[in-house]
C-alpha cells in the first residue's frame, strides 16, 4: 500500500529528473497528431538514437500546446538557456533544429516561433523579458511575453499544457498533482470542502453555470449508501475541444477533481463519460486511470485514509443529447438517451435512480487548486459573479486558432481581435458563442465582456466554450440554418416540440434561404421559437432557438432581403 | 439458438466471448454493442437477437439503443469509411464545398455507399480537431485543411 509519504518522494523526485537535462518537447495532441507530429517524433528519436544521445537528450511527448493552427510543435529547452518554441515542424525541419540548436547551440530562427514557455511569461514580464541565470537566445525570434496569444491567457486549469507527459503519473505528481485530493481527504471534511466550493463561486463549465458548491451540498445531504460523482467529458457542441483538450493533457487533474468531489458528496463510484468522437481522451484517461491505482490514489482504502473512490471510463455511441445530464444518466445504465423531466432531480435520483452529481471536465479541472490554494486565492480574477477562467477554443476565420484560457470578463475584442487575429482577408461578421444553443455577438459589439450575465443580454450564452469567428461570406439566415440542421438531427424525438418544432423551423429556414419565402414565414418562424423555447422537455431544444432569434435580432435585414425577392414577384 | 447465417462460427465464437465479458448487466450493453460493431462492421438484426437471447435484454430494447446512437448501423459499410466533418468550424471553412464535390463525384449522399463497396459516406459531428478545419476523416483517420483540390487526392490512397 502505497502512502501520503510515498507521493511525496515521486513529487521530490520528478522535480529534480528534468531541472538538468536538454528535453524535446513533442506536442501531441489530436491535432498535432493529425498535422504530422508523429512522424515529426519518430524522425527526432531515430536520430538521437543513431547518435547515441538518448542518455543526454530527453524527448518528451506532451499534449498540445494550445496554438492549433502552428502545428505539430516542438520546444527545445537546454539547461541553463532560454528554452525556444518551434512551429509547423516536419521532419526535415525537426532534424535542422536538432543540428542547429540541441547540437549547436544555435536556435533555427525562421522555424522558431517564441522564446520561453508559457509558465514563464509572468517572470519574464517582470524582468525585462528574459529568465536571470538564463542565455539569452537570439532576439530575432520574440519572447513569448510578446505574443498576445500567449501574454493574454491566464492558465488554472491548463497550468500543465505543453509540461507534462499525460501518460506518466509522476510529471502531474512533480507539479504539485494529487496534493488536493490528499489535502481533502486527510485535513477536511466533507463540509469543508464543500465550503471551500461555494467560497470561490466556481460555476459549472459546462454552459448552465450553475455553482459547483451548491450542486455537491445538494447531493451531500442525501441519506444513502451509494451515490455517483460523473464527469461529462460529452464535449458535443461542434467547434468546441476544450475538454478534449484537458483531457488528452492533464488527465489527471479530473481524476483528482473527481476524488475532491466524491469526498465531499461521500460518492464510492464515479464515470467519466466521454464522446466515441475522442478515441485518443479515451485511451490516454483509462492509462491516467490504470496508474492512479497502482499508485493507490484510486481503489481501497486510497492512501490508507480510509476513503475508496473508483472511476470507469463510459464511451458513448454518438448522440449530441447525451451531454443533457439525464440523458447522459439513462445512457450510461445502456438505454436510449432520452432527457427525462426533472424534478426529480438527479442530486436525489439520479444514476440508477441514486443520488448523483454531475461535473463538466473543466470544472473538475478547476477544483484541485481550489482546495490547495483556497477559495481566496481562486476570486483573485475573474468577475465578482464569475471567479476564475474559462477555457475558449476559438477557431473560424482567423489566424491562431487554438485553446485559450482567460479570466472571464476578457472582452470578446481581446480573445477575437487580440489573441485570435481576424484573417486579413476576411471581414468579421460575428462571433457565435454557445454552439447550438448560443447565439452571434455582431462586430458591432467587440467591447462585450465574456461573462454568464452580459452574455445572456446581448443573446449568447457562455455555453461550454465555443467561440467561432464568422466573416461576412454567411449569411444570418444561412448560419442559424446551419445550427437549426444540427439540432433537428440531434433532437431524440421524445418530445413534440423538439421532433417536430425544429424540423418544421428547418424547412421555414430552407425556404426563405432559397429564395421561396415571404414576410409571413419569419414571424411563423418567431412564434416557432417562443413555443419550443416554453414547451421542449430539455435544454437541447428550448435553447435550439436560440441562434435563429440572434440572427434574427443582429440580422433582419437579411432575412427581409431573403425574403423580398418573392414580394417583388408578387409571391 | 438459431444460427446467424451472415457470420462464421468464428466471428460468433468472438461474440460469445464479449457476451460474457459485458453481458451481465444492463448497463454493459452499449460497450457490447460498441465492440461487436467493432467485430462484425455492422449489427443487422440477425445478430441483435442473438445477443438479446443470450443476455436476456428484449430485443426491441437492443433495437432501439441502435437506432438511437449514431455510432451504430444496421448495414454493412463499405471498404473505406469517410466521414465530411459538419461541426462549426468546418462548415465556416466550406465543408459545403467537399459535401457537393463528393454527391457530384460519387453520386452518393450521406449514408449511402458507392455502387463499388469501395466507400460509405456519412458526417461527422466535429472531432474537435478544429485547428484543421476543414477536416475529413477516413477510417479514423483526421485529414486537415481540406481543399476541393485536395480531396482527390486523399481518397486515391484507400482504393
Amino acid at each position: 500500500m502505497n502512502t501520503i509519504k510515498d507521493i511525496d518522494l515521486i513529487r521530490q523526485k520528478a522535480q529534480q529528473d528534468d531541472a538538468d537535462q536538454t528535453c524535446i518537447y513533442v506536442h501531441m495532441g489530436t491535432c498535432g497528431i493529425a498535422s504530422g507530429a508523429m512522424s515529426v517524433l519518430g524522425a527526432i528519436k531515430n536520430k538521437i538514437k543513431e547518435d547515441g544521445a538518448a542518455k543526454d537528450v530527453k524527448v518528451v511527448t506532451t499534449g498540445c500546446a494550445g496554438i492549433c493552427s502552428q502545428e505539430p510543435l516542438i520546444t527545445v529547452k537546454i539547461p541553463g538557456a532560454e528554452p525556444v518554441i518551434y512551429k509547423q515542424m516536419d521532419e526535415q525541419k525537426v532534424l535542422r533544429v536538432y543540428e542547429s540548436h540541441v547540437k549547436g547551440d544555435s536556435a533555427v530562427v525562421e522555424y522558431a516561433l517564441a522564446r520561453g514557455m508559457e509558465y514563464q511569461i509572468k517572470e519574464r514580464k517582470a524582468s525585462a523579458g528574459h529568465i536571470p541565470g538564463e542565455k539569452v537566445m537570439t532576439a530575432e525570434i520574440p519572447g513569448i511575453e510578446e505574443l498576445p496569444f500567449f501574454a493574454l491567457q491566464e492558465l488554472r486549469v491548463m497550468r500543465n499544457r505543453g509540461l507534462i507527459d499525460p501518460a506518466k503519473i509522476k510529471d502531474y505528481i512533480g507539479r504539485d498533482g494529487y496534493q488536493g485530493a490528499i489535502k481533502a481527504l486527510t485535513e477536511m471534511s466533507s463540509e469543508e470542502v464543500i465550503n471551500e466550493a461555494i467560497g470561490s463561486g466556481l460555476r459549472g463549465r459546462g454552459g448552465a453555470g450553475f455553482p459547483i458548491g451548491l450542486k455537491w451540498k445538494f447531493a451531500a445531504a442525501e441519506k444513502n449508501d451509494i451515490k455517483y460523482i460523473l464527469c461529462n467529458a460529452d464535449e458535443g457542441d461542434p467547434g468546441a475541444f476544450m475538454d478534449r483538450n484537458v483531457m488528452e493533457s492533464d488527465p489527471h487533474s479530473i481524476i483528482e477533481g473527481l476524488i475532491i468531489g466524491a469526498k465531499a458528496i461521500g460518492a464510492h463510484q464515479g464515470y467519466i463519460y466521454c464522446r466515441a468522437e475522442y478515441p485518443l481522451a479515451i485511451e490516454t484517461l483509462n492509462k491516467a486511470i490504470n496508474q492512479a491505482r497502482a499508485l493507490d490514489l484510486l481503489g481501497e482504502n486510497i492512501l490508507g485514509t480510509g476513503f475508496s473512490f473508483d472511476i470507469s471510463v463510459y464511451e458513448g455511441a454518438g448522440a449530441f443529447v447525451c451531454g443533457e445530464e439525464t440523458a447522459l444518466m439513462r445512457s450510461i445504465e445502456g438505454k436510449r438517451g432520452n432527457p427525462r423531466p426533472k424534478p426529480p432531480f438527479p442530486a436525489k435520483a439520479g444514476l440508477f435512480e441514486k443520488p448523483t452529481v454531475l461535473n463538466n471536465v473543466e470544472t473538475l479541472s478547476n477544483i484541485p487548486q481550489i482546495i490547495v490554494k483556497g477559495a481566496d486565492w481562486y476570486k483573485e480574477i475573474g468577475t465578482e459573479k464569475s471567479p476564475g477562467t474559462k477555457i475558449f477554443s476559438i477557431t473560424g476565420d482567423i489566424e491562431n486558432v487554438g485553446c485559450v484560457e482567460v479570466p472571464i470578463g476578457t472582452t470578446v475584442d481581446t480573445i477575437v481581435n487580440q489573441i485570435g487575429i481576424v484573417s486579413p482577408d476576411k471581414n468579421l461578421k460575428a462571433v457565435q458563442l454557445g454552439g447550438p444553443s448560443g447565439g452571434c455577438i455582431p462586430k458591432d459589439y467587440m467591447h462585450v465582456a465574456v461573462d454568464y450575465e452580459t452574455l445572456q443580454e446581448y443573446g449568447a450564452i457562455m455555453g461550454s466554450g465555443g467561440l467561432i469567428a464568422m466573416s461576412d461570406d454567411k449569411s444570418g439566415v444561412d448560419i442559424a440554418k446551419f445550427f437549426i440542421d444540427f439540432c433537428q438531427d440531434e433532437a431524440c424525438g421524445k418530445c413534440l416540440p423538439g421532433r417536430e418544432g425544429t424540423k418544421q423551423m428547418l424547412q421555414i429556414l430552407e425556404k426563405i434561404d432559397s429564395g421561396e419565402g415571404s414576410p409571413d414565414d419569419i414571424e411563423t418562424l418567431k412564434v416557432l421559437c417562443g413555443v419550443i423555447r416554453k414547451t421542449a422537455l430539455c435544454a437541447l431544444c428550448k435553447t435550439a432557438v436560440n441562434p435563429v432569434l440572434s440572427t434574427l435580432r443582429y440580422f433582419p435585414e437579411e432575412y427581409q432581403e431573403a425574403v423580398k425577392t418573392k414580394v417583388e414577384m408578387g409571391g | 439458438m438459431q444460427a446467424v447465417l451472415e457470420f462464421t462460427k468464428e466471428q460468433i465464437d468472438e461474440v460469445d466471448g464479449l457476451i460474457d465479458r459485458y453481458g451481465a448487466h444492463p448497463s454493459g450493453l452499449i460497450p457490447l454493442l460498441e465492440k461487436v460493431q467493432e467485430l462484425l462492421g455492422y449489427l443487422p438484426l440477425s445478430i441483435q437477437e442473438y445477443i438479446s437471447e443470450k443476455t436476456h435484454i428484449s430485443p426491441n430494447r437492443i433495437y432501439g439503443v441502435v437506432t438511437f446512437y449514431s455510432f451504430f448501423t444496421m448495414e454493412a459499410r463499405a471498404r473505406h469509411r469517410v466521414q465530411l466533418c459538419l461541426g462549426t468550424a468546418c462548415y465556416v471553412k466550406g465543408a459545403d464545398a467537399m459535401v457537393e464535390k463528393i454527391e457530384n463525384d460519387y453520386q452518393i449522399n450521406f449514408g449511402e455507399s458507392t455502387e463499388d463497396g469501395r466507400f460509405t459516406f456519412e458526417k461527422a459531428r466535429c472531432v474537435g480537431a478544429c485547428g484543421l478545419a476543414p477536416v475529413v476523416i477516413i477510417d479514423g483517420e483526421v485529414f486537415g485543411k481540406v481543399t476541393v483540390d485536395s480531396l482527390d487526392g486523399i481518397l486515391e490512397q484507400f482504393a
